[in-house]
């Protein structure tokens, strides 16, 4: 009992540590002064006004969320087939392939960025917005593959099988009996990969452009000109945006299947 | 010609792994034939072969007829019942009894029609609501089963089905699938490791060993007659003899040490050798002298309702099994008759 109360302890001041910073942030957005300071000395919710009321925001706002839909949406549907195609094929070199679709989580956001404003913008002169949805289609795909990939390695070939001997060609198959029994997979590849599209900074980073910023890009930005609690409401805003969507999934999925 | 024939099969691995050998079968109308063997002998890459899973190298496969080794699985009609079940998890019993039918696009009162009677026929009325994972193993494999006869397969196809349920269920569920097969009358291929079970259920039986049959007969005959050193291995013949076919007499064969045995049957040329069941070795009467073997008692292992001896001989060490009424010891001797009737001649196994 004696050992348990100390792992008790030890997992609250663990706790404690991830969670004081965000408490402190949230604290310091409800202030009425103009630097960030904790605790604060008056209460206002100006910096949210001020969140909502600044163009910026609200435009790179915007472009993140259709950026993070579209590039999510097409690596579903190149992933999805990648996935299935690794799941169940027998070639050689399977596993390279597989460690190749994971690469881009392994290598540097920062490369990637750059490798793409270099042959995207610079040499080929692609629009910033349609080199942005490359970057990040590039940076949810391994995500897609993963997961779903999972999901299907899982899933028993021989209920496939079942359904080719009852009359189903491969395709048919395809969408009558795999695609149904890993939708649990979709779904947490499609929030993950969305998440991780929306918080991307170091691909982002290289492709804006005029007109063309991300939420995040242009959060980093404002906090290099001005430094006040605005960011904080930020924060807290997409804090709260993140406990809703977690909580939708758990009461959907269940958290675990988020871990692939 | 049969009904279901396999010619010449050659399916290898990688080019290189040889699962199938030139593998023959035939199978005659409304026939319940078992493919039995240790793991790897080729007996699931069979059943895959004419399930259209695998194409093989060589060879032919032909239904009724019809050359069927190049059409793809979905245009073949085969129920299979597969050893994990496979069935679909997001389906209830009924649309999942009902798939097959469904992607025959039948008309809707028909489709209810025949899976109403299939789910009567196998006792899971009661159940068409359910999901597989509300349901027990018994009840997956008989959801398994009615889902691979609805659609009125032309051949049924059952890899391992009864692998997965507990020994008392497996019995049940054999008598079962005999039932419907017969009733039925549908060809049946049965793949299983477990001999028992082949035996108790099969018209035929065809044993395997590294991508060859090495005999296909009725289940009695392979019990009785084993045709290979391997067959008899498998199927509980321990004890093997050297015999050499004795110069004159017909039916006598001699033992390296002299002793000579009647058999009774007769052999051709190839190199053979004498076997024989633990159960089937007795001891001699007094005063009988023919298929007498003396020898000395070594080791004794208890089996419930006999004990197992392994006895010193002239001929080797041979293992008997005898009635826990009357127990010997090491060392004491025994005179074994090997009933002619019940000691068989057997290819040899080549090297």
């Amino acid at each position: 009992m004696k050992k348990n109360r100390w792992l008790t302890a030890y997992a609250v001041i663990v706790f404690a540590f991830l969670m004081i910073p965000l408490l402190i942030i949230t604290v310091t957005a409800f202030g009425g002064g103009t630097a960030i300071t904790f605790p604060i000395d008056s209460v206002s919710l100006r910096w949210f006004a001020n969140v909502f009321t600044t163009k910026s925001f609200r435009s790179s706002f915007l472009t993140s969320l259709e950026v993070a839909l579209l590039a999510t949406l097409i690596a579903l549907l190149v992933g999805i087939p990648a996935a299935y195609a690794l799941a169940r094929s027998g070639m050689k070199g399977k596993q390279l392939l597989r460690s190749v679709f994971l690469s881009p989580t392994i290598v540097p956001g920062i490369v990637v960025g750059f490798i793409l404003y270099q042959f995207l913008i610079l040499t080929f002169r692609i629009p910033v917005f349609v080199s942005l949805l490359a970057g990040h289609f590039m940076v949810t795909l391994p995500y897609v593959i993963r997961v779903v990939g999972s999901a299907m390695e899982q899933f028993d070939v021989s209920v496939e099988e079942a359904a080719w001997s009852l009359g189903c060609p491969r395709g048919k198959a395809f969408f009558k009996v795999v695609l149904p029994n890993v939708t649990s997979g979709i779904s947490s590849a499609f929030m993950l990969a969305f998440i991780n599209s929306f918080n991307n900074i170091p691909v982002s980073m290289f492709l804006t452009g005029p007109g063309v910023s991300t939420f995040p890009a242009t959060l980093m930005n404002y906090i290099e000109y001005s430094y006040d609690p605005t960011v904080s409401a930020v924060s807290v805003l997409l804090m709260a945006a993140t406990v809703v969507i977690m909580v939708i999934v758990d009461k959907t999925l269940g958290v675990a299947s988020l871990a692939g | 010609m049969a009904f279901m024939t396999l010619e010449q099969i050659d399916v290898s691995y990688d080019k290189k792994k040889q699962i199938l050998k030139g593998l023959d079968l035939s199978v005659e109308k409304g026939e319940l034939v078992s493919l039995l063997g240790p793991s790897g002998c080729g007996k699931t890459t069979t059943l895959r072969v004419v399930a259209g899973f695998i194409e093989p190298q060589n060879g032919t496969f032909t239904l009724d007829g019809e050359d069927l080794t190049k059409v793809p699985v979905h245009k073949r009609n085969f129920g299979i019942v597969f050893q994990s079940y496979a069935l679909f998890p997001h389906l209830s019993v009924y649309d999942n009894v009902a798939f097959g039918l469904r992607t025959r696009k039948m008309a809707k009162e028909t489709i209810d029609q025949k899976v109403k009677s299939i789910l009567e026929v196998c006792g899971l009325s009661e159940l068409a609501e359910r999901f597989p994972k509300e349901m027990s193993g018994g009840q997956r494999q008989r959801v398994a089963l009615a889902r691979a006869l609805v659609i009125e397969p032309k051949l049924l196809l059952l890899d391992e089905p009864l692998s997965n349920l507990d020994a008392k269920l497996r019995i049940s569920m054999r008598v079962e699938i005999k039932r419907l097969q017969k009733k039925l009358g549908i060809t049946t291929l049965f793949v299983t490791h477990d001999q028992e079970e082949c035996f108790s259920i099969s018209d035929k039986v065809a044993i395997m060993d590294q991508g060859v049959i090495e005999q296909y007969d009725s289940p009695e005959n392979i019990y009785k007659r084993p045709a290979t050193e391997f067959v008899a291995r498998f199927i509980g013949f321990e004890n093997f003899l050297d015999l050499r076919p004795s110069r004159g007499a017909e039916h006598i064969f001699k033992a390296p040490d002299g002793s000579s045995f009647c058999v009774d049957m007769d052999w051709g040329g190839e190199p053979f050798v004498g076997t024989i069941r633990p159960d089937d070795i007795r001891l001699a009467e007094r005063g009988q002298k023919d298929n007498v073997l003396p020898g000395v008692v070594g080791v004794r292992t208890f089996l419930g309702k006999s004990y197992q001896y392994e006895v010193e001989t002239a001929a080797g060490v041979l293992k008997v099994n005898m009635a826990a009424e009357k127990v010997f010891n090491e060392g004491d001797g025994v005179r074994l008759y090997l009933p002619e009737d019940k000691l068989v001649l057997v290819r040899k196994q080549s090297e």
